[in-house]
């Protein structure tokens, strides 16, 4: 998959804000919109939660979670050595059984992007098409805590490397003080960075670390001011940071690509990230996608999850599913 | 495959055990009828689901003269605190039978299981479990030290919240020391005839609650029943206006919960997604058959277009079909004549020029079913925006100004409830002040809690349900003098029954003759 040029971006930013993307008419913009009731939006995400899938309806929506996982490992112990066992576990999630589906994506360091494509060999592509990406944490991730031209450096190393998405981080002390300019400027100069030699470009997931912006209208507005800055994706978190997603987040950040949407035609991605790990939270999320945004979003290029456990959960319900009964942790690969 | 034709995921029926024929349950135990029985159905299939017994004037007069027996030698002899312990162990009853309360409610009903489970039998518990908290501190209800309860209390409930209704009714009157005849609505009475028998589970004293089923008749005859001291009803304007004209010049007491056509004001500034949600759950939730229901829609001119356009969205997403299933949103109209009185009214709205749109679904083949369906182009003297249709049917309106707002919300013979939705707190304290509606929501609709009290302005009733006002109507101030006697029933706890009571009455009277002792005992020291 391919990111959005950069200069469709501008433009339809600046047609929906009707001016040049400054703190005044920045904020301007964001305050405008409606405001979001905690209160509601976390019943609603409740009432969300409470469908029962069952059945053949289960079954598929299994294998659809494993198609929209991003395979990660973030860690500073990470060697080549685990980026390939996580690479092998990703394009064969359940050795014992050839159905099951490939994850989306890899998510990794930056450093780490050479081995992740090694690694996959003849299966490194677009996951729309059965083939597994490579995405690169950049921009200082997980703080984002530093200047420009190292995050821009960082995303331009990562997509020489030949990494196919990249997850930054927005700057959340710029954006909690105000200055929505400084954070559309850093989310477009990064845009940039992420255009290859070809003129083609990696997809931009913008983090907004929504446990730092602690309030659901923070998120509202940062998840405008992403899309406006050109973000192919919105994801809720870097996992660093508790609480990271939640279906009420997630719930409020696919209604900003609803009405993104209906406002321009253009299909925006979420990512919901960190703390998803049973197999029942994930049918949560999928419930809630296909209600707010429609079920033409659960495809690998408008929503992923970011997680690692969650994986093997879904193998074990899946197995489940097979054989009628549970296994156990052992009959199932750690990566 | 859709992945949003989520695979059906009905609850499972195996937990009910229901009879095939039920009779009246009067002083503690089951009774044939005599009139002519009758069938209840399941709306969402037409099945039939049991006989029903069908009381006539003498075993009205048989559950009233069983009530009178029940209060005068034991209900209200006994101590706060005893009466609180049974109201306790209905409670736990009611908590530890929730599915089988709830399968058998939207079976009867046709309500979707996600309402029956989720918010009518846990509020029937905590109707319950709060009115048991009262029961021994009466003395705070607001009418001074020692209030005195009422006696027989007659109580008649509508068919749209079945279960819920009645732990309306019986948890304060309980509380308050009187006792019970509770006829249920004729298309519904399963569940009350359920909780009869957690009542014998209880072990409550026979007499104190006294269940008959019955159609209009039954329910005309008890309230006017000379033996009842209290009329407590729910249900259309017209039959309690019936109410009123009958019992005006006796010494009744009553209160009246009857209709509404609440209004649902949106103001430009509201957080939009969470009204969309609140004008669905407003006057979708149970099918619109809930008095208090958001039925009028008043949206600021500005955001009409966005709001509608958003609001058919979100409907389209509902889902429409078996009760039982889990996943179902929209269930059943409860009877044919409900479902032809939507139909009526709807075409209506249609002939006056308002623009009807309803979800485009399908519609089960058996039983009752209404599409959801909002009026746009909707004048306010149209009957659509007057009269209470009781059923998934929404007219939006529109208001330029607050006061306009106002004028149009109050604009109706109603006053039961109302709903506010803007981001700005002062605009809700000051538009509240002036709507005229027992109960207003702002940024949500149609929540319920024991602990607020719930009642009508103008045609929509008077009296007070729920919280301390809900107690107050079961209960007088104590005769002027005697306030600082101590309370009789305490005193009067330690007689014992005569030996006219069954012999289930008088263990439970002895039962709680000893704790009442015990009680006395723990004072003095």
């Amino acid at each position: 998959m391919s990111g959005t040029s950069l200069v469709t971006a501008r433009e339809r930013a600046l047609a929906v804000l009707g001016g040049e993307p400054d703190d005044a008419t920045l904020g301007r913009y964001l305050h405008g919109i409606a405001g979001v009731d905690a209160v509601g939006l976390e019943q609603r995400a409740a009432g969300l939660g409470t469908r029962s899938i069952k059945t053949s309806s289960k079954k598929w929506a299994l294998d659809t979670i494993i198609s929209l996982i991003d395979l990660t490992t973030l860690e500073g112990a990470d060697t080549p050595g685990k980026v390939r066992s996580l690479v092998a576990k990703a394009m064969s999630p359940d050795p014992a059984d050839a159905t099951t589906p490939r994850v989306a994506a890899v998510c990794v360091y930056g450093d780490m992007v050479p081995f992740a494509i090694d690694a996959l060999g003849g299966a490194h592509g677009d996951p729309d098409d059965g083939l597994i990406s490579v995405a690169a944490v950049a921009t200082a991730f997980p703080s984002g805590r530093s200047s420009l031209e190292i995050k821009l450096a960082d995303t331009a190393e990562a997509v020489a490397a030949g990494a196919d998405e990249i997850d930054m981080v927005i700057d959340r002390g710029a954006f909690l003080a105000g200055r929505y300019g400084l954070v559309f400027d850093q989310i477009a100069a990064v845009k940039e960075a992420c255009r290859r030699p070809d003129g083609t470009s990696a997809s931009l997931k913008v983090i907004l670390e929504t446990g730092e912006l602690v309030t659901y209208d923070n998120v509202r507005r940062a998840s405008w001011l992403s899309i406006l800055a050109g973000g192919d994706f919105i994801k809720t978190s870097t996992g660093k940071v508790q609480p990271a997603a939640t279906l009420p987040v997630t719930l409020l950040m696919l209604e900003v690509v609803r009405d993104w949407h209906l406002l321009t035609g253009q299909r925006i991605g979420v990512k919901p990230a960190g703390g998803i790990r049973a197999s029942k939270d994930a049918i949560r999320y999928l419930v809630t996608v296909a209600e707010t945004v429609g079920e033409e979003w659960l495809v690998p290029h408008l929503f992923r999850f970011g997680a690692s456990s969650l994986l093997n959960d879904v193998l074990l319900q899946r197995q489940k599913m097979t054989t009628g009964h549970y296994s156990g942790p052992d009959y199932v690969t750690i990566d | 495959m859709s992945f949003l034709e989520y695979a059906p995921a009905p609850e499972s029926r195996a937990i009910l055990s229901l009879r095939d024929r039920y009779g009246l349950f009067i002083d503690g135990e089951f009774v044939d009828g005599r009139g002519t029985p009758f069938q209840t159905i399941s709306p969402s299939s037409e099945e039939r689901i049991a006989e029903i017994a069908n009381a006539n004037e003498a075993d009205v007069s048989d559950a009233v003269a069983a009530a009178r027996r029940a209060y005068d030698r034991s209900w209200s002899r006994m101590s706060g605190r005893d009466r609180g312990k049974y109201l306790f162990r209905i409670a736990r009853l009611v908590q530890e039978r929730a599915r089988e309360l709830a399968v058998a409610e939207s079976l009867d009903n046709g309500k979707p299981i996600k309402e029956s489970r989720d918010v009518d039998v846990p509020l029937v518990a905590a109707w319950f479990f709060y009115y048991a908290g009262w029961a021994d501190k009466l003395d705070h209800a607001g009418l001074g030290a020692n209030p005195r309860s009422l006696g027989v209390a007659a109580q008649v409930i509508p068919w749209n919240f079945p279960l819920l209704m009645l732990a309306w009714k019986i948890a304060p009157a309980l509380a308050a020391g009187n006792t019970v005849v509770l006829k249920p609505a004729e298309t519904t009475p399963i569940t009350a005839l359920i909780f009869a028998e957690i009542l014998q589970q209880a072990d409550l004293p026979p007499g104190v609650v006294n269940i008959i089923t019955g159609a209009g008749d039954t329910g005309a005859t008890l309230v006017a029943h000379e033996g009842v001291d209290k009329v407590a009803f729910t249900g259309s304007t017209a039959v309690g206006r019936a109410i009123a004209k009958q019992i005006a010049g006796t010494d009744k007491k009553a209160t009246l919960e009857l209709g509404g056509k609440a209004a649902n004001i949106v103001f430009d500034d509201a957080p939009i997604d969470q009204a969309i949600e609140g004008i669905v759950n407003g006057i979708f939730f149970n099918q619109g058959h809930v008095c208090c229901a958001g039925s009028r829609l008043l949206v600021q001119e500005n955001i009409h277009d966005e709001v509608v356009e958003r609001l058919k969205l979100r409907l389209s997403t509902l889902r429409l079909g078996d009760p039982l299933d889990k996943n179902t949103d929209i269930g059943a109209i409860n009877s044919k004549e409900q479902l032809e009185r939507i139909r009526e009214l709807s075409d209506i709205g249609v002939a006056e020029g308002a623009d009807r749109w309803s979800v485009p679904c399908e519609i089960p083949e058996n039983g009752f079913w209404y599409a959801p369906t909002i009026f746009t182009n909707v004048q306010t003297s149209s009957r659509i925006a007057r009269e209470e249709i009781f059923g998934p049917v929404l007219s939006v309106l529109t208001f330029r100004t607050p006061a306009e707002a106002i004028a149009k919300a109050n604009n109706t013979p109603y006053g039961l409830s109302a709903g506010i939705w803007t981001d700005k707190g002062s605009r809700i304290l000051a538009v509240a002040d002036q709507l005229r509606a027992g109960v207003i929501w702002a940024n949500t609709f149609n929540r319920f809690d024991p602990s607020s009290p719930f009642g009508g302005y103008k045609e929509s009733g008077y009296g007070r349900e729920g919280g301390r006002h809900g107690l107050a109507a079961y209960l007088s101030p104590a005769p002027i003098g005697q306030a600082a006697l101590s309370r009789p029933s305490t005193r009067g706890a330690v007689e014992t029954a005569d030996g006219a009571a069954a012999p289930k009455a008088r263990r439970a009277v002895r039962s709680a003759t000893r704790s009442a002792k015990a009680a006395t005992k723990g004072s003095k020291r």
